[in-house]
């Protein structure tokens, strides 16, 4: 697990977040509205993503290497292809397997793959260039429920800590457990097994929960009054509306274009 | 569980998102009417201890284990509201930072995993204590049961909302999630089981403070039972029939009228290019090709410039 934010210095990097954020929701809102098989449409969508790419010196093998985790759920529309609408061709695979596959159902299933794979990628962006703190003031300056926003800054703040916190409980539960190398077999009955682990989540729950009261103590130490103390926002200035006007227009350009070409 | 963007339609994902937002700010004021100023650090460091308390597992059988979600021993530790956003929080940072779950389809991954896997954790697990009384045993039995029906029920809502969008057929998408998600819910019943074993011993308070009320809540009782009921009834029939869900969605404007209205908003233009589709598609990849070459033209030359400034410096 690792944090996502890549320290590189990139033009894009330098953008203020609210400009990031609307972008990546208004270009993943239109990619979603996209119809199947509109390629010109698909096209133009990366090659805008591959020059943010390049611009925002994440490097490609960055950017697609965290992409790839996002596929295994491309299994949910696989069956698309097979139980598409008509037409359906018999396709004969090394002689004896005979695959029905329907041309629509194809198109879907890429369309929704490539689909998703940009949307991915969008994400990546704009987590990857631009810092938590930025993340969570833009949100907040584009007025989501300041409550919720601070619970999720609370979050990220201890998140490190208790992952570090779990992984030594975990160290400690293997070097209890006489494994083997090699043996995948550890000690005791599955349900054995679960007992341990559940006895590790209690135990995290617990140390938790008594965690929140220290911070809890603590915030109140600092003067604390139930509202937390917002950071200054970078100025939405000119510039910034020239580029959310731009990010509506391009995208509903493009997004007109796929409707136009797609089926 | 995390369904990606692209394999929601948008009127399936925009309704989500909206009972979302809903549930999600009822949940906001309840718990800040329950927890006050405590609110803010109480729910985000037990959203960080169910994030970090994903990463637990223990082998099963082979390469295979079980690991926990967490929104069913959330629910019985914390009580329904807080949970809601305490397992909202850790979707919402699942998607927004390690890409775990789709922005747009967040609304359908907090609907799934914060709301029914809670509100249905929260109907059976009082459910199961009034029958299973307040022995250990009982208490544990429920725990478990609680856990595997909030994991299998969450995974029937994903796949009714994937055959709904039009993804995965409804006799392949719902037999396939619930099958996966039975066994999944087995280690999470278990470690759910566990952990309640685990506080029992060290802090029963813990678990009788947020289960003990009967009075209030109603509304989520009602409202997990009727999910729990409504998607374990609904899902054989929209798998045995598939068309069943199309009829469903066609009838309210979901599938048909939503999409094709807009895109005949838009009769037929007459553009040069683009009503070819194969010329269209030429002409974007050359665009596409100058766009980025010229990008990367600009980069490189800016980029040039920036070590004969430092050498100067040096």
């Amino acid at each position: 697990l690792l944090e996502i934010y890549k320290p590189v210095s990139s033009p894009i990097h330098q953008l203020e977040a609210r400009v990031k954020i609307i972008f990546t929701l208004v270009f993943i809102i239109a990619i979603s509205f996209m119809p199947s098989g509109a390629w010109p449409a698909y096209i133009l969508i990366y090659s805008i993503i591959l020059s943010l790419i390049i611009s925002s010196n994440l490097g490609m093998s960055f950017v697609l290497k965290r992409a790839l985790l996002a596929t295994p759920f491309v299994f949910a529309a696989i069956p698309l292809i097979i139980y598409g609408p008509e037409p359906v061709v018999q396709t004969r695979i090394f002689e004896f397997i005979v695959i029905p596959i329907s041309e629509t159902g194809f198109l879907r299933f890429l369309s929704i793959a490539i689909k998703s794979w940009m949307s991915v990628q969008l994400a990546i962006i704009l987590a990857a260039t631009t810092h938590f703190a930025d993340l969570m003031g833009g949100f907040r300056a584009l007025k989501f429920p300041a409550i919720f926003i601070s619970t999720i800054e609370l979050m990220w703040r201890y998140l490190f800590l208790i992952i570090e916190e779990t992984s030594r409980l975990i160290r400690a539960r293997s070097s209890r457990s006489t494994t083997i190398s090699g043996n995948r077999k550890s000690g005791g009955s599955v349900f054995w097994r679960a007992q341990v682990t559940g006895g590790m989540a209690g135990s995290l729950f617990l140390r938790s929960i008594e965690r929140s009261e220290r911070v809890y103590a603590a915030m109140l130490a600092r003067g604390y009054n139930g509202t937390p103390i917002e950071r200054e926002n970078q100025a939405f200035g000119k510039e910034e509306w020239w580029l959310t006007i731009a990010t509506i227009l391009i995208s509903g350009f493009i997004l007109f274009i796929a409707i136009l070409t797609g089926v | 569980m995390h369904i990606p963007d692209g394999f929601l339609s948008v009127p399936v994902s925009i309704v989500l998102w909206l009972i979302s937002i809903v549930v999600i700010a009822k949940a906001l004021k309840n718990v800040r009417f329950e927890l006050g100023d405590k609110q803010v650090p109480l729910m985000g460091v037990l959203a960080a201890a169910i994030f970090a308390g994903q990463m637990l597992n223990f082998s099963v059988t082979g390469g295979t284990s079980g690991h926990l979600l967490g929104a069913a021993l959330a629910t019985i530790l914390l009580g329904p509201w807080s949970a809601v956003i305490v397992m909202t929080s850790v979707v919402s940072v699942q998607a927004l930072l390690f890409q775990d779950g789709g922005i747009l389809a967040l609304g359908a991954n907090i609907f799934n995993m914060a709301i029914i896997g809670v509100f249905v954790s929260f109907f059976m697990f009082r459910l199961l204590k009034n029958f299973a009384g307040k022995s250990r045993e009982g208490l544990l039995i429920s725990g478990f049961v609680t856990a595997w029906i909030s994991i299998f029920i969450a995974s029937l809502a994903c796949a009714i909302q994937l055959a709904l969008s039009g993804t995965s057929p409804a006799n392949i998408a719902i037999p396939a999630m619930a099958a996966i998600h039975a066994l999944i819910g087995i280690g999470e019943g278990l470690i759910t089981a566990g952990a309640l074993a685990f506080l029992l011993a060290t802090r029963k308070d813990l678990i009788e403070s947020t289960t003990g009320k009967s009075s209030n809540h109603t509304e989520i009782l009602v409202g997990g039972g009727l999910i729990a009921v409504v998607l374990a009834v609904m899902s054989p029939i929209a798998s045995s029939n598939p068309d069943g869900l199309e009829w469903v969605a066609e009838q309210q404007g979901f599938l048909g009228t939503a999409q094709d209205s807009l895109y005949n908003i838009m009769p037929d233009y007459v553009m040069p290019g683009i009503n070819d589709p194969s010329l269209a598609t030429i002409i974007a990849g050359i665009i596409g090709v100058l766009i980025v070459f010229s990008v990367s033209f600009g980069i490189a030359r800016s980029e040039k410039k920036v070590p004969v400034r430092e050498e100067v410096r040096d």
